[in-house]
């Protein structure tokens, strides 16, 4: 059973950001939904509720997502279904059922890091930017590499323009976590190829996207997704062994590539 | 803490602790269609719907339901029976330990899709876990009580 | 027929559909004690110490119980009509612990987190020893699961418990090894079956006071209240008559509330307190601290002639029950009963083998029991042998299957009283487009479709063992009270057996008051499991309203001052032949209990127990698609052709089906049990058990091919158990027959066929 001292709910997020770095045990939850399963004492719980941090709207060239919108919000946005071949939205549609996505956030989703996220897969094959409060404007990716800091995640900015992308996953059971996750886009002749739970968080297979960036052959797409699957770490958990997810990887990524190749 | 919800269209002040979860707080208060299944926020048994719309109440602090609309099945009843008929004229509510969660989602369902394909039901209530009917009963009474193919 | 064969909806259908409490945990009293238990969290140890002390100080708790403060006297958890063949092998709590999640001292507080924080206060010191893990090389193991003396077997179950065998079996007609050297083609196929979850959407519960009187009275979400009230009163050394077990609504059972878990415990802490005592499982404790379906390595050999007929079958098995012996030779025994008459040109049959303890979650029954994994082994076998002899797999099994009116090798002369098992293969083939689409088709340039098939038996009731009594009054008012021990867990029985007794007594399903079950008012019934609610209650009910029906005529006879040969009965008044004068039902029960006719309330009573288990027959047939890149199988369509006897409620049947079939899918395609290299079960939530959602399940179709069970109520057989049983070798078939890898250690995971392909 978690504890929870006190419960505030910020008005500000300076406050907020102010509260969560007070006390080592001071929280920010999210939509709650891990939080129930585990024993953590939290001091003081900050709520964002009251930020109005709950939104999807395309502006200035970016999307941008509140980090206290919900998965649900994303699947079914228009602004998220219309772009970027509906990728961001496609890729959270499996998780678990709409009772859960109608409270987990994505700001808890992103900040949290989670492996076996479909999420941040998708997010991080395209333009995606995170703000958080303390640490300010930074590429998804570079988020993801960095060592845990308290931070309020604030919102998610994804560069407007005409990606097209692709989400794969290798689930047995539908709602089950996967045993890997593939984000394919492409803009022009630059192409992103991130890979999740393998069973790590996402990452980009740099040398993978370059070489298509550099030189795309459709017919040796297998090429491509070899050398993604080369470059990238995977590990064994209770879903699957290195060798099978590094298996998986080729064929999800040739899929992905071949999808995207086919939504023109 | 002091929480202030509509409950069922009735206003309703509740102390509850920081770390009290509202299915926990609704059943203490007498709200018995909430069932708990799973502990991992999974199975879409004790869903009710917060400002109309589904949600786990076993995932949701009750703190945060403060100055909330809530719904359980007790506060849709008449709807509940329309199709509690459709579903028990087909034999499956079976055990009808996950019937709640079920029948508020597909209550759910009714409001936000209109004419929904077998794909989209099918979709909408994946959260659903059930372990008696195979869940083509349920299909076939949603479909009847929908009037879709 | 006015109510048999027709698709009546459930009696408390309404009820539970809506959210009405009229569940165990919905009726606890607001003052009950909350009862925890600490569990162990080695697999196998002895406590040598266990410090309550700062506990037991805590305000408001009630009490802390160890091992030493529970009676001496070993029992068995197993719902089996006494005496029971499961082992004593278990105490309420003990001193040596036998699993991770095994019961080490019993909380009672006045609210959960008292008792959570008493829990966190208890202080144990543990002799840790080597655990049993695997049920491979449990036999023999240095370490000996069970080593006390006092483990007591009511018969001769073969056990050897300091080689930690609980049970040794072997039956065999005729001689296989001779008879195998005689056969043209031997297939040899050695499967594995997974310990399945039950995962029933309500988890074990039960709470317990004490009534006016000073006796306990337990309600609980039970199978089997009247096994429970024997276990209690052997495990808490208390007289039968002092107890009293109540079972409401039921959220699924499946076989797992077919053993006693938490009952004891509440029960324990009312004694102890004199006060209410309620005990909730989470879905974890549900996992790892209850029962499941016994893990098996079966060994099958099939023998057969140039002909293509089946001469021998020989089953070796090896069966892991867990810490502790519940179901553990009976389950076993299910797998050769259910299997070896199934092929029937057979001339030597033979099922042997052993069931192991081990440091694990013990096993139970499960939906099946047995017989699911035997058909697994069995149908792989026979679809690999079909291979082999060039054979369609539908033609083997018509050639060798039993039909009406024959014998097998073990049925001891019996005839086959009913089946319409090759008619239900022929059925089940049209419907799956077996000509066009066996064995397989490539639809896309990874993707290949393929069908597979298998099919099964189980029983009805168990044979000369399991007995049910039923009773119906007719009331002051002229309507009926239909009392049974039965235990309606979501199935519709309650309903099946009052369509039975309005069928028998012409009355309507309204005017029938169904009670069930209640130990202290309820007729002697097992509880419903083994596939006996209808066939063996529903005979009970058959012949106990057949009983009151005559007193019905005879006192209505008396009241016009004829004789019964000269009226008729209508359901609603008795009528003389010749119409001339007539007492209707309402009277006949004014004068019989109101009034001066006959000083008696007409009560019809019946107890039955049928020397037979007939068979329900069914033909399985899956269509899958498997991606031949990542190994994913996806189930396409699903046909099912059952024989259940009559159909009583096609509604209610057709969705026993459905359930059943898709609990096989999972035990198939998703339901993998995982243990750490510690003993600790991994997957003890439905997110990392994953039972089907309605996304996995593909499209399924249920037929009946109805046969008319001579021995059964209107001619009814079972339908509970006998469905989960085809899937699982139909699929692994059909994954076969589309890549040509037969994956015979459940369940199918993608990972696995991918391996298995590339090692081709």
């Amino acid at each position: 059973m978690f504890i929870i001292n006190e419960f505030i709910q910020p008005q500000t997020i300076e406050e907020a950001y102010n509260i969560l770095v007070s006390r080592r045990n001071n929280a920010v939850i999210g939509g709650s939904a891990f939080l129930r399963m585990g024993s953590k004492k939290i001091n003081t719980a900050v709520d964002l509720s009251k930020l109005g941090l709950d939104y999807i709207k395309d502006e200035d060239g970016y999307i941008e997502i509140g980090a206290y919108t919900t998965l649900r919000e994303v699947e079914t946005s228009p602004i998220l279904v219309n772009s970027f071949s509906g990728v961001i939205s496609n890729s959270v549609k499996n998780i678990i059922g709409i009772q859960f996505r109608n409270i987990v956030t994505v700001g808890a989703s992103v900040f949290s890091k989670y492996g076996f996220s479909d999420l941040i897969t998708a997010l991080l094959a395209l333009d995606t930017e995170i703000e958080l409060y303390k640490a300010g404007r930074i590429p998804l990716d570079d988020f993801l590499k960095r060592p845990f800091e308290k931070d309020v995640l604030i919102r998610i900015f994804i560069k407007k323009n005409q990606r097209r992308a692709s989400f794969q996953d290798l689930r047995n059971s539908v709602s089950d976590y996967p045993i890997l996750n593939v984000a394919v886009s492409r803009l022009d002749n630059q192409w992103t190829i991130a890979v999740g739970a393998r069973p790590r968080v996402a990452a980009i297979a740099i040398k993978a996207s370059e070489a298509l960036s550099e030189h795309l052959g459709p017919e040796n797409l297998a090429y491509y997704a070899d050398i993604a699957a080369e470059e990238l770490t995977f590990g064994t958990n209770e879903r699957g062994t290195a060798e099978y997810r590094q298996a998986m990887c080729k064929v999800l990524v040739k899929r992905a590539l071949m999808e995207v190749l086919e939504c023109k | 803490m002091q929480i202030e919800i509509i409950l069922n269209g009735k206003k309703v002040s509740l102390d509850v602790k920081n770390n009290e979860l509202l299915a926990d707080t609704l059943r203490n208060y007498g709200v018995f269609s909430i069932r708990k299944g799973c502990d991992t926020t999974c199975c879409g048994l004790c869903t009710i719907w917060v400002e109309e719309k589904p949600v786990l109440s076993c995932a949701m602090l009750s703190v945060r339901a403060d100055g909330k609309t809530i719904t359980t099945m007790e506060g849709l009843q008449r709807e509940a029976e329309e199709f509690a008929q459709v579903l028990v004229a087909e034999g499956s509510e079976q055990c009808g330990f996950c019937s709640p969660g079920f029948i508020l989602t597909v209550l759910a369902m009714k409001r936000e899709l209109k004419n929904p394909t077998q794909e989209e039901i099918v979709h909408y209530l994946t959260g659903n876990l059930c372990r008696c009917t195979g869940y083509l009963g349920q299909l076939r009474a949603i479909k009847k009580y929908l009037g879709v193919a | 027929m006015n109510f048999v064969g027709k698709s009546i909806p459930k009696i408390d259908g309404m009820a539970i559909a809506t959210g009405k409490p009229v569940y165990t945990e919905d009726m606890v009293p607001p003052n009950a004690l909350v009862v925890k238990l600490l569990r162990s969290p080695h697999a196998f140890a002895r406590i040598k110490t266990i410090d309550t002390s700062r506990a037991e100080k805590l305000e408001n708790v009630a009490c802390i119980l160890t091992y030493k403060d529970v009676p001496n006297r070993r029992f068995t958890l197993a719902g089996q009509s006494y005496p029971e063949p499961s082992p004593y092998d278990r105490l309420i709590l003990d001193e040596i612990v036998r699993y991770v999640g095994d019961e080490v001292a019993i909380i009672a507080a006045a609210d959960e987190e008292t008792a959570e924080k008493a829990m966190k206060l208890i202080k144990v010191d543990y002799e840790v020893f080597e655990p049993v893990l695997d049920y491979e090389k449990a036999m023999g193991h240095p370490s000996v699961v069970h080593p006390e003396a006092d483990v007591h077997c009511n018969f001769d179950i073969g056990m050897d418990k300091e080689r930690n065998i609980v049970s040794s079996q072997k039956i065999e007609v005729g001689n296989v090894e001779e008879e195998l050297e005689k056969c043209h083609i031997v297939v040899e196929e050695t499967c594995y079956t997974q310990a399945q979850a039950h995962g029933m959407m309500e988890t074990y519960r039960a709470y317990s006071h004490l009534d006016h009187t000073g006796r306990l009275v337990v309600v609980s979400s039970t199978q089997i209240p009247f096994h429970v009230r024997r276990q209690l009163s052997r495990a808490l050394k208390l007289p039968a008559s002092k107890i009293r077990v109540i079972k409401p609504r039921i959220g699924g059972g499946f076989g797992g509330k077919q053993t006693g878990a938490v009952e004891m415990f509440a029960a324990i802490v009312t004694l102890t307190t004199g006060k209410p005592a309620k005990i909730v499982y989470d879905r974890e404790e549900t996992f790892t601290a209850t029962n499941s379906r016994h893990a098996m390595r079966l060994k099958v050999r099939l023998g057969a002639d140039q002909e293509g007929f089946i001469r021998v079958v020989d089953i070796q098995g090896l069966s892991d029950t867990g810490a502790y012996g519940e179901h553990a030779s009976t389950t076993f025994g299910v797998v050769g009963q259910k299997t070896l008459p199934l092929y029937n040109k057979t001339k030597a049959v033979r099922f042997m083998g052993d069931v192991v303890y081990t440091n694990k979650m013990p096993a139970g029954a499960f939906r099946g029991y047995g017989a699911t994994q035997g058909t697994f082994a069995l149908e792989t076998a026979v679809n690999k042998l079909a291979e082999r002899l060039n054979m369609d797999p539908t033609e083997i099994r018509l050639k060798n299957l039993i039909k009406e009116g024959e014998t097998s090798l073990v049925s001891e002369g019996i005839r086959l009283g009913s089946s319409t098992l090759h008619r239900c293969i022929e059925k089940g083939r049209e419907l799956i487009g077996w000509k066009d689409k066996y064995p397989r088709l490539e639809v896309g340039e990874h993707k290949v479709r393929a069908l597979g098939m298998a099919v099964t038996m189980q029983g009805s009731g168990i044979a000369n063992i399991d007995t049910a009594s039923a009773e119906i009054r007719l009331n002051d008012d002229g309507n009926f009270t239909l009392l049974i021990g039965s235990t309606d867990m979501g199935t519709g029985s309650d309903t099946i057996l009052s369509q039975m007794a309005a069928e028998i007594l012409e009355t309507t399903i309204d005017n029938i008051i169904v009670h069930a079950a209640d130990t202290d008012i309820s007729p002697y019934d097992p509880g419903s499991y083994a596939s006996s609610t209808t066939y063996v209650t529903g005979m009970a009910v058959v012949k106990a309203a057949e009983d009151l029906k005559k007193q019905i005529v005879e006192s209505g006879a008396r009241i016009l001052g004829v004789s019964i040969d000269e009226v008729d009965y209508d359901g609603l008044k008795i009528i003389t032949v010749n119409g001339d004068n007539e007492v209707t039902l309402e009277k006949v029960a004014e004068l019989q209990i109101l009034g001066f006719g006959g000083k008696r309330q007409l009560v019809g009573n019946s107890t039955y127990g049928s020397p037979v288990s007939p068979p329900p027959f069914i033909a399985g047939f899956a269509e899958v698609e498997v991606d031949k890149e990542t190994g994913k199988v996806r189930l396409i369509d699903y046909v099912a052709v059952i024989d259940c006897g009559t159909v009583i409620n096609p509604n209610l049947a057709t969705i026993q089906a459905e359930g059943g079939l898709v609990q096989g899918i999972g035990l198939a395609m998703y339901e993998d049990v995982r243990y750490d290299e510690r003993g600790r079960m991994t997957t003890n939530n439905f997110m990392q058990y994953k039972i089907p959602t309605r996304k996995d399940i593909g499209n399924i179709r249920v037929v009946f091919e109805e046969s008319f069970e001579p021995t059964g109520p209107f001619g009814a057989k079972s339908i509970g158990e006998v469905v989960i049983n085809t899937p699982a070798p139909a699929i692994m078939d059909a994954v076969y027959n589309a890549v040509g890898v037969r994956i015979t250690n459940l369940p199918i995971t993608p990972e696995k066929v991918f391996l298995a392909m590339k090692q081709m």
